[in-house]
């Protein structure tokens, strides 16, 4: 894929949908491309990361260890960003990262990240938006869990 | 060491100085003659006076132009005879000069070699090394000069001075009558001005150790902003060598104007004097003007007798203030490092040290009457608090300090006494930070068992002629008489027969050390020569082959290197890299600066390829200007990504505004270069640029065969060329074994491909080969590209593999962590099975590993016994290991 190509790519994911097209081309020209064959990790919960991945192709799991094993929470598609939390707060990573097919990464660093969320706000906003969207959805999640363990409990 | 320079030069060039002195005589008739020719040219052959012409000579009848001619013709002869005297003389003066400043720098530094170890606490490298180097380098000019000097210009001033009495004896005595008030003042003069050297020679050492000592603690300086305060000190220094100076040129030239000043009052007597006598009729004027032309003679030689004089001072100062430098007491005598004893013993039985006593430089104690005694088949353990006295302790008991009272045998064999040929093969020392020599870590290992050349080497050509003509000079200066060259390893000691075995050995010493995994990773990083060793080479390229078979087995490994193929253009190399195709041999093919290189050109020129090269250079040149534009200029990406420097963007800016893509051809020569040179450095799957297109990448390869045909002789060699079957000498092991590039852009293709070539490796049992081709790993200076405890480890392996009867190490593993201490420990015990160590353990808590226990304290001997008996009696060693 040249870089041109990684160009219209990126544009069409939402986090860059207002940023600057020649920021665009910089963030793609110095920002590595990662393959991952099926069944690699991209990342290891509880390791310290220092970048985030765009997905531009194939297909990642995220899986979260427990005490029953590891766990599938969600399956992240093309154009989809992963391992934001560990840049953003400085914790190690919060799950695990498994290519499920080969997948095609843009491995974006720390430094990048923050200074293109520093010069676009919008990138920030769109940030904030992905990251409320998953709070959502994680709350629903929590309620539904909250009420199936209430049933268990009446249950007994 | 002769104090006074005069019984040196004596001492050792009794027969030059003699030789000179002759020589010296031998030329004054003929300088007697050449000052008397004048007077008889004017006197006979111009003015005809007391001589009648015709005259015969040697039988022949000569008119007076033909004496006038004679006359000249032999005042020509004698001046060529007397410079013939005097080339003869400065030469052999030259000559004998550089020998005696051979003898004494060799003399200087082979006492260095016997200082007692603690001098060099007050004598820095900086002081000693402006010694030896600078400081007698002007001694060796005067020592050629010391005796003929004077001996020739004293004597051709008599000469003069006879021929001015035979003249008139009034005129002579006018001549010198101020030459006893130059005697008088100048010494007093004189004196002053040595002072002032010898004050000047302690500042400037004073200097150079300042200057090495900035050198060492660059890293303080920095960490504390410091360089003010140095600069300041430095500028003091500087103050006060520079007002030595100042007074030192006052003096000299007041003794200049004084010498200048006698030396003109001599004609002014002979005009007024000489002159009145000529009026009188009382003297010829031929006489007159000899007379003058004679003390104009005069003048030169007095002036070189009075500046011969200075130097002599100056000389005589000089290595008075050297020599009492190099004589600290308690200097090894030569003879116990220079004699070779006939038999070297086997230190066995009983280690026995009686009422040791030593106190520091400062005076303080601190060995107490210590008494001593291990068996030599057990393994013993120091225990004691820093500043016990065990670094004191062990350090005599491996004889590098002499204890100030006390016995130290080792059966009857008075190790006090014993040479350093018996102490330095069968004791081993090493201390908490071991030297690494600049040189490979074979060198290093092999340093202990070189003590005398063992094996000839036979010399050819060139050298061969320096040896011969050397090993006399080497004779006449008291220099060493050993071979460097020559193979000075001795196998025996290390328990092998030859070279291959040694080798052997050393590896299993690395890796007893644990430095063996260091040394192969800096194999797989050394080049190897395949002439030299064409099975290693041969092990290498069957790793090659086996490398490439692995990674065709796996899919998942298929893609992560990119082998170099000669059809085929690689994407994970530049495209200078695939042009070339091979790896650059010196500094004719600069991968950076391919297209400044003329064959370059011509190649791409050939291909019909310069077009495209500048459109592709256009095209990077464009889209760097429009990504990098705007990032400040010492931003990373300019050192991470650019093909492009941060200072060179606004020029690349101001090109682009001039042209377009459709009038590259009217760039101008140097902007043209400017173009030319991007595209080499371009790795298509890194950059991702879609520059290089596939049309492009064939053209390239083909363009690769006409390199390689076409490549004029002189450049032959300077590339070597990417071969699928043979051995690439100007790269790595590792690249060897890979052959390729590992691609970008795949998740850990580097950890992966180490995993491979780490099986590949250990399937062949290639690991022992790669180790020995790191023994060929320089060190760099003072082991500067070793770590710490790579440093550490190699001098412990060092003092290994000479196989000593007694191993003594003082805190050596102390830096390592506790799992690598222990190993070690372990290791080397099980190595000395049957022979001594003596160590000085940090974790007293490890002792348990030894038989026997030691424990010091204030400078004595407190308690020893087994671990087991000291647990339970030994009151010092249960509060050590509390």
């Amino acid at each position: 894929m040249s870089l041109r190509e990684e160009v219209e790519t990126l544009r069409q994911i939402p986090l860059f949908a207002k940023v600057d097209p020649s920021k665009i081309k910089l963030l793609a020209f110095t920002s590595e491309r990662v393959v991952f064959q099926p069944g690699d990790f991209v990342c290891q919960q509880g390791e310290m990361g220092d970048a985030a991945y765009v997905i531009m192709n194939g297909q990642a799991d995220v899986m979260v260890n427990t005490p029953s094993g590891p766990i599938t929470v969600a399956t992240m598609n093309k154009n989809d960003v992963v391992g934001e939390i560990a840049i953003l707060i400085n914790i190690p990573r919060t799950a695990t990262i498994k290519a499920a097919s080969e997948l095609t990464t843009l491995r974006i660093t720390k430094d990048q990240f923050f200074r293109m969320t520093g010069e676009f706000p919008e990138m920030a906003v769109e940030m904030m938006r992905v990251l409320a969207e998953r709070l959502v959805r994680t709350t629903e999640e929590l309620q539904k869990a909250k009420e199936s363990l209430q049933k268990e409990d009446d249950g007994d | 060491m002769e104090h006074s320079i005069y019984k040196y030069i004596l001492r050792h060039s009794k027969k030059q100085q003699i030789i000179l002195t002759l020589l010296s005589f031998a030329s004054f008739p003929f300088l007697y003659y050449y000052l008397e020719l004048p007077k008889i040219i004017i006197d006979q052959a111009i003015q005809a006076k007391d001589i009648i012409f015709p005259v015969e000579i040697a039988g022949i009848e000569i008119d007076q132009k033909e004496f006038l001619y004679v006359s000249v013709g032999m005042f020509l002869l004698l001046v060529v005879i007397n410079q013939c005297f005097k080339y003869v003389i400065n030469v052999y003066q030259g000559i004998t000069g550089e020998r005696m400043l051979r003898r004494l720098r060799y003399e200087l530094y082979s006492r260095i070699l016997r200082f007692p170890l603690p001098s060099f606490r007050k004598k820095s490298s900086g002081e000693i090394i402006p010694m030896i180097t600078a400081e007698v380098e002007p001694l060796g000019g005067f020592i050629g000069e010391a005796y003929a000097l004077p001996a020739f210009q004293g004597g051709y001033l008599i000469v003069i001075m006879s021929f001015l009495l035979i003249q008139n004896v009034y005129m002579a005595l006018a001549a010198i009558a101020l030459y006893p008030a130059q005697a008088y003042f100048i010494p007093k003069l004189q004196k002053k001005v040595n002072l002032l050297g010898k004050q000047r020679v302690k500042l400037v050492r004073g200097l150079s150790d300042q200057i090495g000592e900035t050198v060492a603690a660059a890293q303080e300086i920095h960490v504390h902003d410091g360089s003010n305060y140095m600069r300041a000190d430095f500028t003091r220094q500087l103050g006060r060598i520079f007002d030595v100076r100042y007074r030192i040129y006052l003096l000299k030239f007041v003794i200049k104007f004084l010498n200048n000043f006698i030396q003109q009052l001599g004609p002014f007597f002979f005009y007024a004097l000489g002159g009145t006598m000529v009026i009188n009729g009382t003297l010829e004027i031929g006489t007159l003007v000899a007379a003058i032309s004679a003390h104009k003679e005069m003048a030169a030689p007095w002036k070189e007798l009075l500046s011969y004089y200075q130097r002599r001072e100056d000389a005589r100062i000089k290595y008075e203030q050297v020599v009492e430098q190099f004589e600290p007491a308690g200097m090894r005598p030569e003879d116990n490092q220079l004699v070779e004893p006939d038999t070297i013993p086997v230190l066995s039985g009983e280690l026995v040290g009686s009422n040791i006593v030593l106190a520091d430089d400062t005076g303080s104690a601190q060995l107490e009457g210590l008494n001593i005694r291990l068996s030599l088949d057990k393994k013993v353990a120091i225990v004691g608090q820093a500043g016990s006295g065990r670094e004191a302790l062990l350090q005599i008991l491996s004889r590098l300090i002499d204890p100030d009272k006390g016995k130290l045998t080792v059966g009857d064999l008075d190790l006090i006494e014993a040479s350093e040929a018996i102490v330095g093969r069968r004791i081993s020392y090493v201390g908490q930070s071991g030297f690494v020599f600049n040189s490979t870590i074979g060198d290093n290992l092999f340093f202990s068992l070189k003590h005398r050349p063992l094996h000839d080497v036979n010399y050819d050509g060139e050298e061969k002629e320096f040896r011969e003509s050397d090993a006399k000079e080497v004779l006449l200066t008291g220099n060493s008489s050993d071979d460097y060259g020559a193979d000075w390893i001795d196998y025996e000691s290390a328990g092998v027969d030859n070279q291959s075995a040694l080798d052997m050995r050393a590896i299993e010493v690395l890796q007893m050390v644990d430095l063996g995994d260091d040394v192969y990773q800096f194999g797989l990083r050394s080049s190897l020569n395949p002439e030299e060793d064409p099975d290693t080479a041969d092990l290498i390229l069957a790793a090659r082959r086996r490398f490439y078979e692995k990674l065709e087995a796996d899919p998942g490994l298929a893609n992560l290197v990119e082998g170099f193929a000669k059809d085929r253009y690689n994407t994970n190399a530049t495209l200078g890299e695939n042009l070339l195709f091979g790896t650059p041999v010196g500094d004719a093919f600069d991968l950076d600066r391919l297209a400044e290189n003329s064959y370059v050109q011509k190649v791409i020129e050939k291909a019909n390829l310069t077009d495209s090269f500048l459109k592709m250079g256009y095209q990077v040149a464009t889209l760097m200007v429009e990504l990098f534009a705007d990032l400040p200029p010492d931003h990373e990406f300019f050192q991470l990504y650019g093909f492009i420097s941060s200072e060179e963007l606004p020029e690349y800016q101001a090109i682009l505004s001039r042209v377009s893509a459709d009038s590259l051809d009217q760039l101008r020569e140097e902007d043209r270069l400017r173009f030319m040179s991007l595209p080499f450095k371009v790795i298509p799957s890194r950059h991702r640029l879609g520059v290089i297109t596939e049309d492009i990448q064939e053209k390239i390869v083909e363009a690769r065969g006409n390199f390689v045909d076409h490549l004029p002789g002189h450049l032959k060699g300077s590339i070597a060329f990417f071969d699928e079957g043979a051995y690439n000498a100007a790269a790595n092991i590792q690249d060897n074994i890979l052959f390729g590039k590992i691609s970008f852009g795949f998740a850990q293709a580097a950890e992966k491909i180490g995993a491979v070539l780490a099986s590949v490796v250990e399937e062949m049992d290639l690991k022992r080969t790669i180790i020995k081709v790191g023994l060929n790993f320089q060190t760099g200076s003072g082991g500067a590209r070793l770590s710490e405890n790579q440093r550490q480890k190699l001098c412990i392996a060092r003092a290994i593999i000479k196989r000593p009867d007694i191993l003594i190490m003082s805190q050596a593993t102390a830096s390592f962590d506790g799992r690598t201490q222990q190993r070690l420990v372990e290791n080397i015990l099980s190595e000395f099975e049957g022979r001594s160590v003596i160590w000085s353990i940090e974790k007293p808590e490890m002792a348990y590993l030894f038989d026997h226990i030691v424990v010091i304290s204030g400078g004595v001997i407190t308690e020893s016994g087994s671990f087991d008996d000291l647990q339970q009696s030994g009151e010092q060693f249960k509060l050590l290991t509390a």
